[in-house]
């Protein structure tokens, strides 16, 4: 089993994942070039936060073209795992992996904090380890996570429980004081139909370690391990 | 080669150059300067690059000790902290540009410092700053605030270094000359350093990073003197920064120095490709010769004065190996940067700028950093201002004061507030190192593969240092080492940042004098060497100059990162004690208990209530020997795991500092208190005596007697004050409750009060 963190010029949380994988989980980890076609054999993707290619023009609009997106769609259309963080996720929207875009927050402003996340589905490889309810404390980082969507495929999401993680308040209520950036039905991530590309506003690699207050993210990782185990 | 030119008194003073200067540069070179060698002379002599005025005084520094692996004069101070890691640290302002055009002066601001750090081999994993503006009821502070703000956001967030903390302050003398102090700390394997040095004759001298265009000409010029009303003007001597190439440069220098291919590199910071290039020569006694026809250009047409003088950001100047320059470059390619041989090192100590093969300058290197001008510059003590003290009450009957609403209003003091506002908009947590987060007395970052961490404060207060610039600088590091001792660590060395006025005003010498005095006193008291740190003078607009605000950047150690403390009630029960003495007699106290009740009654109109007070008041007094032993009796407490959790209790005095220790904190629900004082003391003073030398510390209940065994053998007072109770703050003078306030409502006027002034 190996997982396998993407650098863009501009991403910036590829150390804290690769440090997360080899140090807390304990698995094997090598970092992907964004100049790479292949994906060096790994059985999952981590695609990291960051601000590739500076965000300019729109976030993720100029990395969706490096060559080894190539490889990552053609992996993540052979059921391999993707999961996109923050940055990450909007590299896998721009890419088409994921449906919907990211609005600027509401605020206008970046908005780094902890927040909680509601796991509204757990029949996902990324959180087959949690339950259905569950309230997870993880940070956020971003200026743009105020997630949009057109109402039909907000709909599909929504029939299709493709809503993987919802803003809510540490007891599990989805209100609007507990949404920072202003994201449609509070949403934090959403995964695709095939249920194995995952992206989410979040940091967990940032809520992996109990010293650094909270360590409710790893089950997200934990739940790709054991993905990947029994695959 | 030279073109001679007439060379006017009116270009002098264009280039902020004396007739007395301008005579050394003519015997310096023998003979006439060009206008390209002259505009050279003019950045290097500035004031922001030559330290022309306060060099003199900054030798009478501490910079040495058994840590420290590299003092002031490189691009940044290192110190070992063991288990084979070296740390570089500095900080540095960018005042001048920052009123000019708030979210790139800031941005550029933290781009400098960042890459003064990492021209070091150093990665760097933390960021702060120190910031101050006018007061926020006016909207030209405000926009200031919001622009700088948004600046450091803008270029550290997309960097991906971690803004763990710092401070922001408010006063009247800030409205048109705010500060913005940034530091930055990077960290690297001690096996090597790497220097600003351009070793070995023939070596090629390679320029990385962006390509220079015209911006920011004379910005070096610009930090050098004072403003008037058309200092908007002056708006495209601003530099625009470019976090995203900065990223890239970053990685591409870190990879190029593992090559062992590079033999020195600088920053191209201010003053540009001419500081980097004499002062790489300077520092290694060589000389340099470049040609400007290689040198990147963004715009066509620039002359050799514009590329020498170009101030464009994300640049580096490095010197290689001979024959490995293709190692250099394929690394900087992959990057997708630009990397050009511009020229190489020679041995005649000369810097010599050629255009397409002409001679268009050439200067002795030395005579630009060495041995440029050193002025011992009159000082003067200014008359003692006279403290506009409020009536005192002639009936001598004191009014009644309702200390809960008192307390809440100066809770909402934008000096005393919660700065909430500010540090949700930086990346605190990138890089997933951060233990303490923003808002504790110290920011704490990890050092992974270790059990260490690193703590962080910045401390300035020019309040003080306005009266008694000695004591108030000593009280200004005695703060920054209390900071770090109450997260749990050790106080091991420091940065400074030194804001002043106009230094051809005797006044601003004195206070300058006597706030490095004070400085030096207390660094060499609590064994804290100053590695490095910047000076900024002229602070003035329209003649009207700032307190005398030296910042301090203190680092310390905590082993191990599970001793690291919150400043929080933590538990129902907990007993709270301070250590230190309550009250310290003298005129501070006086002053503060015959005027508070005054104030309250005279007090005209709305506004920063806390501010005003405090303005009327002295300095508050410090003995070093009494604060090194409070500080050694809660690190001892804290590594005896006697301590749960430590505060500073400063601003805003015992009452503010009790109150912010009841809030809530991230998961950490709020706490009440039950707090007793005897009633020895004028109410007053007990509540907001700024007192110096005084930590509230919370324990259990049990470990008390171990504490006060810790307390007598080190001489410290330890009063146990009352314990962790319930929902309200409230506290007992003698056998009266003077205030019974829900730590809700308290919680509320401190939180939401920064954000208030910038809801629309």
């Amino acid at each position: 089993m190996k997982f396998g963190v993407i650098i863009f010029p501009g991403t910036n949380c590829e150390h804290d994942v690769y440090h997360m994988i080899a140090k807390v989980l304990r698995q094997p980890v090598e970092f992907i070039w964004h100049q790479s076609h292949d994906l060096a054999g790994c059985d999952a993707i981590i695609v990291p936060g960051g601000f590739a290619y500076g965000d300019y023009l729109r976030t993720g609009a100029i990395a969706r073209f490096s060559p080894v997106m190539e490889a990552v769609c053609g992996f993540a259309a052979k059921d391999g795992l993707v999961l996109g963080i923050c940055n990450g996720f909007q590299i896998l929207l721009e890419a088409g992996l994921l449906p919907g875009a990211m609005l600027r927050n509401k605020g206008l402003k970046y908005v780094c904090q902890h927040v909680y996340v509601r796991v509204e589905s757990t029949n996902t490889p990324f959180t087959s380890r949690a339950q259905k309810g569950q309230v997870l404390c993880i940070p956020i980082g971003h200026m743009e996570g105020n997630y949009f969507v057109d109402r039909e495929t907000l709909q599909r999401l929504e029939n299709n429980q493709q809503v993987i993680f919802r803003y809510s308040t540490p007891e599990g209520q989805i209100t609007e004081a507990a949404n920072p950036n202003g994201s449609l039905a509070s949403i934090a991530g959403i995964c695709n139909h095939s249920r194995n590309v995952l992206g989410m506003m979040p940091h967990p690699e940032r809520a992996s370690e109990a010293l650094l207050g909270s360590d409710e993210g790893l089950i997200i990782f934990e739940s790709m391990v054991n993905a990947l185990v029994h695959s | 080669m030279i073109t001679e030119i007439e060379i006017t008194p009116e270009i002098l003073a264009q280039h902020n150059l004396t007739e007395e200067e301008y005579l050394r540069i003519v015997q310096v070179l023998g003979r006439q300067p060009n206008l390209t060698e002259l505009g050279i002379f003019s950045v290097m002599w500035s004031e922001h690059c030559s330290y022309k005025s306060s060099k003199v005084h900054l030798k009478r520094l501490p910079t040495g000790g058994a840590r420290v692996l590299q003092g002031p004069g490189e691009n940044a101070g290192i110190i070992d902290i063991g288990d084979g890691y070296a740390i570089a640290f500095k900080i540095e302002s960018h005042n001048h540009p920052s009123f000019i055009e708030p979210f790139q002066g800031a941005a550029t601001g933290v781009g400098g410092i960042l890459r003064d750090i990492f021209t070091m081999e150093a990665r760097p994993i933390a960021a702060m700053n120190s910031l101050r503006f006018g007061p926020l009821e006016n909207s030209q502070n405000r926009h200031l605030m919001q622009g700088v703000v948004a600046g450091i956001a803008g270029y550290g967030n997309c960097f991906g270094v971690p803004t763990v903390g710092g401070e922001v302050m408010f006063d009247e003398c800030y409205s048109q000359n705010p500060l913005v102090n940034a530091f930055a700390l990077g960290i690297f394997k001690k096996d090597r350093i790497f220097y600003g040095r351009a070793r070995g004759v023939g070596n090629p001298v390679i320029y990385v990073g962006a390509k220079t265009g015209r911006d920011g000409i004379h910005g070096a010029t610009m930090a050098s003197a004072e403003f008037d009303t058309g200092s908007e003007s002056k708006r495209p001597n601003v530099q625009v920064g470019d976090p995203f190439l900065e990223k890239l440069l970053l990685e591409a220098c870190l990879e190029a120095m593992k090559t062992g291919a590079i033999v020195g590199i600088q920053d191209m910071g201010a003053a540009g490709l001419t500081c980097s290039t004499c002062e790489m020569g300077g520092r290694a006694g060589t000389g340099i010769e470049i040609d400007l026809q290689f040198v990147p250009q963004r715009e066509s047409g620039m002359t050799p004065y514009e590329i020498m003088l170009s101030e464009s950001q994300e640049r580096m100047l490095l010197v290689a190996e001979k024959g490995r320059e293709d190692e250099v470059f394929r690394i900087f390619g992959k990057w997708g940067i630009d990397a050009v041989t511009i020229g190489k090192v020679t041995a005649d100590g000369l810097l010599r700028i050629k255009d397409r093969g002409v001679i268009v300058a050439e200067i002795p290197n030395v005579a630009l950093t060495e041995e440029a001008p050193i002025y011992n510059r009159p000082v003067r003590k200014p008359e003692d201002r006279a403290r506009s003290r409020p009536h005192t009450s002639s009936s001598g009957v004191k009014p009644k004061i309702a200390f809960g609403s008192l307390l809440r209003q100066f809770l909402s003091s934008a000096n005393l507030a919660s700065k909430e506002w500010v540090y949700r908009q930086y990346d605190h947590m990138v890089r997933t190192n951060t233990v303490q987060l923003p808002g504790a007395d110290a920011a704490v970052i990890r050092i992974k593969g270790t059990d260490k961490a690193l703590a962080l404060s910045l401390d300035g207060n020019g309040r003080y240092c306005r009266y008694e610039s000695r004591l108030g600088a000593q009280i200004a590091v005695a703060e920054a080492c209390r900071n770090l001792v109450c997260v749990g660590a050790r106080p091991l060395a420091a940065t400074n940042c030194l804001n002043f006025g106009n230094p051809e005003k005797p006044e601003t010498m004195w206070q300058f004098s006597q706030v490095i005095d004070g400085m030096a006193d207390a660094c060499r008291h609590f064994e804290t060497p100053i590695t490095g740190g910047n000076v900024s003078f002229y602070n003035e607009t329209l003649g009207e100059g700032i307190y005398p605000t030296p910042v301090i950047g203190m680092v310390g150690l905590i082993q191990p990162v599970s001793q690291t403390r919150g400043s929080w009630f933590m538990e129902e029960g907990h007993l709270i004690v301070l250590l230190g003495k309550m009250v310290e007699e003298g005129e501070y106290h006086q002053s503060v208990s015959q005027t508070l009740a005054e104030f309250c009654n005279g007090r005209k109109g709305s506004g920063d209530f806390y501010t005003q007070w405090v303005n009327q008041l002295p300095c508050p007094p410090l003995s070093l020997e009494l604060e090194a032993r409070v500080q050694k009796t809660c690190l001892e407490g804290i590594r005896a795991e006697l301590i749960v959790s430590a505060h500073d209790c400063s601003d805003g005095g015992l009452a503010v500092a009790l109150a912010e220790m009841s809030f809530s904190h991230f998961r950490k629900p709020p706490f009440g208190a039950e707090i007793e004082f005897p009633d020895a003391f004028t109410v007053e003073s007990l509540l907001f005596g700024e007192f110096q030398s005084r930590i509230l510390v919370t324990l259990e209940r049990k470990d008390l007697l171990c504490l006060q065994t810790l307390a007598r053998e080190n001489s410290v007072d330890c009063l146990q004050l009352g314990h962790v109770s319930g929902s309200h703050l409230s506290v007992k003078f003698g056998k009266s409750l003077i205030i019974n306030e829900p730590v809700s409502a308290l919680e509320d006027a401190w939180r939401g009060s920064i954000s208030r002034y910038f809801q629309n």
